[in-house]
């Protein structure tokens, strides 16, 4: 039970990050109906602005930990907004309306040239960051198996938590979130009606961008360790977690990241670890078979 | 236009060209300040930085002169100058496409006696050919039938695995295991497709991404069968009907240059190597311009145009789709079977993510379902580097962003000219 109850844990912390960036794909999905290849590489370079934020603070000499988070953050979320919006403009605007794989294929080199870009201006080497927020507690013991949830954990699923409602809130409530909603039913009849489809799509960008700068900021604190490569796997997880929440659906992008994280988790710890990203694979494979649109989604409907 | 040439119109088109300019100079500074600018390295007792701000105002300058001239109308100027002539030489190039096709045939027969065909010339034009083969047989799944399939990939390492196993283990020839080496690839191609075809396509896309990656995980992990990251070594190398191409053959078989009584020469297992790729290539292609005329060729370009479309005049969409998911898997798996042979040793380090958006590139930036432009595209993106050797690290850099470009500068390709299978009112020599 104790070692049960130590992989929900961690598979909800994990759960939590595919769920941040696969929050992204499904919204660009949404309201443009492509899946945004490069998303997984917003996440990676989230995570690099987050270990260079971490090694230019530590040269400054901030000492206090929350002010470092904040700023960590602020700083990661800013930039990779920019991306994500830059991306946008100059990838995929001049492509609506081209033939249905142009998108996609313009995605991938977008994808491959900033995995190569962070590659040639930051290393191929594995950057190590020292552990910015130590401690943790024993929440119970049994059998001589220590439970532990550590301060890292409690940190992503506060931070994950309060951005989920900051999130449902701007969709729900505000006029953005009533222009996305509108724009993702009917985008031609939405600008008909006086939405700035241009504006909403590019904040859509920016939000799935800064979402997913928070899961890389966090993915650094969670395993100290980023390379130019994670957002590959990260990106074909999340986006496995968007299907299987059903594409198109954001509390399903949530539910779908915390049962892919539970599901890698559990699988490592019971089956096999070297097979671990088979897993969210497989899963992939059954959800298409079997329910193709997802857990929370809603049957497409093609028409001419 | 008129209004353009008062002089207020023109300070107003400089404010606003330099006010864009501006906007997107800043836009750089704020993308590159710190992924470009601070270099994380190690250092004692962690990372350091080290940092490069002339490089982030370089590129800044760089984009800054560049909006503003393109504001200006530069572009417009260099886009009408280079028109003419990119017009014309794709003009010229397909009002002579049959004789050049021809002549490209006799130069890459006629390549290796060449005199400047030393033996690394002729090894990178066999690593070119299996590009091409490659791109060939993708161009049938992502040209022809219009599904992207990133993880090429696979069906290439399932062919070259077969290959080795089958040759080890049961001691069959190349030819007799290429055919077994297409088969295992068209299975899995099949197996894959079977669940995925069905969906919409950008599902297959990311399917085929993550079953490139599967392959590559279980190559890895499986060493019992595959030798794990060691890969296997001494794989056999091809024979021409059954005779090898080394110095001192093995008791009672008689080598190529013993029956033709010919020095040996080393040189000559490299250009056999050559024509059976050659061979190869071309059986792809006379494969794919054949089967664009057979009923269900046309039905794979009439599914890429139209999917409701072809439902509803009683194509079953899923096995269209699967038998050219399945026969573009097995001329990957031919080209896997070469590979093998070609190099005596794979591992899982040759069948990355990396090799199948190269492949795609190919056939992408060559004009999807066009056979010339693969060669030309492969020529450029395997060649090419190979003359700048000392820029190989950007090699990837340019890739991504070729592939960018040319989907947005011209979606259909480089050479984007297809001749429709089948006209219903043939031109009456006027032309079109």
């Amino acid at each position: 039970m104790a070692f049960f109850t130590q992989q929900l844990i961690n598979g909800l912390t994990l759960g939590s990050i595919y769920g941040l960036i696969a929050i992204g794909y499904t919204m660009v999905y949404g309201i443009i109906g492509m899946i945004n290849f490069a998303h997984g590489e917003i996440y990676m370079i989230g995570a690099f602005v987050a270990v260079i934020a971490f090694v230019l603070l530590s040269m400054v000499g901030v000492g206090s930990v929350a002010l470092a988070l904040v700023v960590v953050l602020l700083m990661a979320i800013l930039v990779t907004s920019l991306y994500g919006w830059t991306i946008e403009r100059v990838a995929y605007r001049p492509l609506r309306g081209s033939f249905r794989l142009a998108p996609l294929i313009s995605a991938i080199g977008m994808s491959v040239f900033l995995q190569n870009y962070v590659q040639l201006s930051q290393g191929a080497r594995v950057k190590p960051l020292a552990p910015q927020l130590p401690g943790g507690m024993i929440l119970f013991e049994q059998g001589g198996f220590a439970v532990r949830v550590s301060a890292i954990q409690v940190f992503i699923w506060v931070i994950t938590f309060a951005l989920m409602a900051v999130f449902a809130w701007i969709i729900g409530r505000t006029a953005l979130g009533r222009a996305q909603r509108a724009c993702e039913q009917d985008s031609r009849m939405a600008a008909l009606l006086g939405v700035d489809v241009d504006r909403t799509i590019s904040t859509t960008f920016i939000i799935g961008a800064a979402l997913a700068a928070v899961a890389g900021v966090m993915v650094t604190l969670y395993y100290g360790v980023v390379d130019f490569f994670i957002g590959f796997l990260a990106g074909l997880k999340a986006f496995t977690a968007a299907v299987l929440g059903g594409i198109g659906s954001l509390p399903g992008a949530v539910l779908g990241g915390l049962l892919i994280g539970l599901i890698e988790t559990f699988w490592s710890a019971y089956f096999s670890v070297e097979y671990k990203d088979v897993a969210a694979f497989v899963v992939l494979v059954l959800v298409l078979i079997f329910r193709p649109t997802g857990l929370l989604g809603r049957p497409e409907i093609e028409k001419v | 236009m008129l209004a353009d040439t008062t002089p207020l119109a023109k300070s107003g088109r400089w404010a606003e060209a330099l006010r864009d300019a501006g906007l997107a100079a800043l836009v750089m500074l704020g993308l590159l300040v710190l992924i470009v600018g601070v270099q994380t390295v190690d250092g004692e007792g962690g990372l350091t930085a080290n940092f490069r701000f002339d490089w982030v105002l370089i590129f800044c300058g760089a984009v800054f002169a560049g909006r503003l001239a393109a504001k200006l109308g530069a572009g417009d100027a260099i886009g009408r100058a280079l028109a003419k002539p990119v017009g014309g030489a794709v003009g010229a190039f397909s009002a002579y496409s049959k004789q050049i096709v021809w002549l490209g045939l006799g130069f890459a027969a006629a390549m290796p006696f060449m005199p400047f065909a030393d033996r690394y010339v002729v090894d990178v034009a066999t690593a070119m050919l299996i590009y091409v083969m490659l791109g060939w047989g993708l161009n049938i799944v992502v040209g022809l039938a219009g599904l992207l399939d990133l993880g090429y990939v696979a069906f290439y390492a399932v062919g070259a695995y077969s290959y080795a196993m089958f040759a080890k283990a049961f001691g069959l020839s190349f030819w007799e295991c290429l055919p077994l080496a297409g088969a295992m690839a068209a299975t899995f191609g099949v197996l894959l497709g079977f669940p995925v075809l069905r969906l919409r396509g950008d599902y297959l896309a990311i399917v085929t991404l993550g079953f490139g990656e599967i392959i590559r995980i279980v190559l890895i992990n499986w060493y019992t069968v595959t030798g794990g990251p060691n890969g296997i070594s001494g794989i056999p190398r091809p024979t021409l009907f059954g005779m090898p191409f080394t110095a001192s053959p093995p008791e009672g078989t008689t080598s190529v240059h013993e029956f033709f009584g010919i020095d040996f020469d080393p040189n000559h297992r490299i250009i056999y190597l050559y024509f059976v790729i050659l061979a190869l290539a071309l059986v792809v292609n006379f494969f794919t311009n054949r089967a664009r005329r057979l009923p269900l060729g046309r039905a794979w370009e009439a599914l890429r145009e139209d999917e409701i479309a072809c439902r509803a005049l009683g194509i079953n969409p899923t096995n269209t789709k699967l038998s050219a998911f399945a026969v573009g898997a097995m001329f990957g798996g031919f080209a896997g079977a070469f590979f093998s042979t070609r190099q005596g040793f794979i591992s899982p380090e040759s069948f990355t993510f990396f090799e199948s958006a190269v492949v795609l590139a190919i056939v992408v930036l060559g004009g999807m379902g066009s056979q010339i432009g693969v060669v030309i595209a492969a020529f450029v993106l395997i060649v090419v580097p190979e003359l700048f050797r000392e820029f190989a690290d950007y090699r990837m850099l340019a890739f991504g962003l070729g592939m960018v470009l040319i989907m947005i500068w011209r979606p259909r390709g480089l050479i984007a000219h297809r001749e429709p299978t089948i006209r219903l009112h043939p031109p009456q020599g006027n032309g079109r």
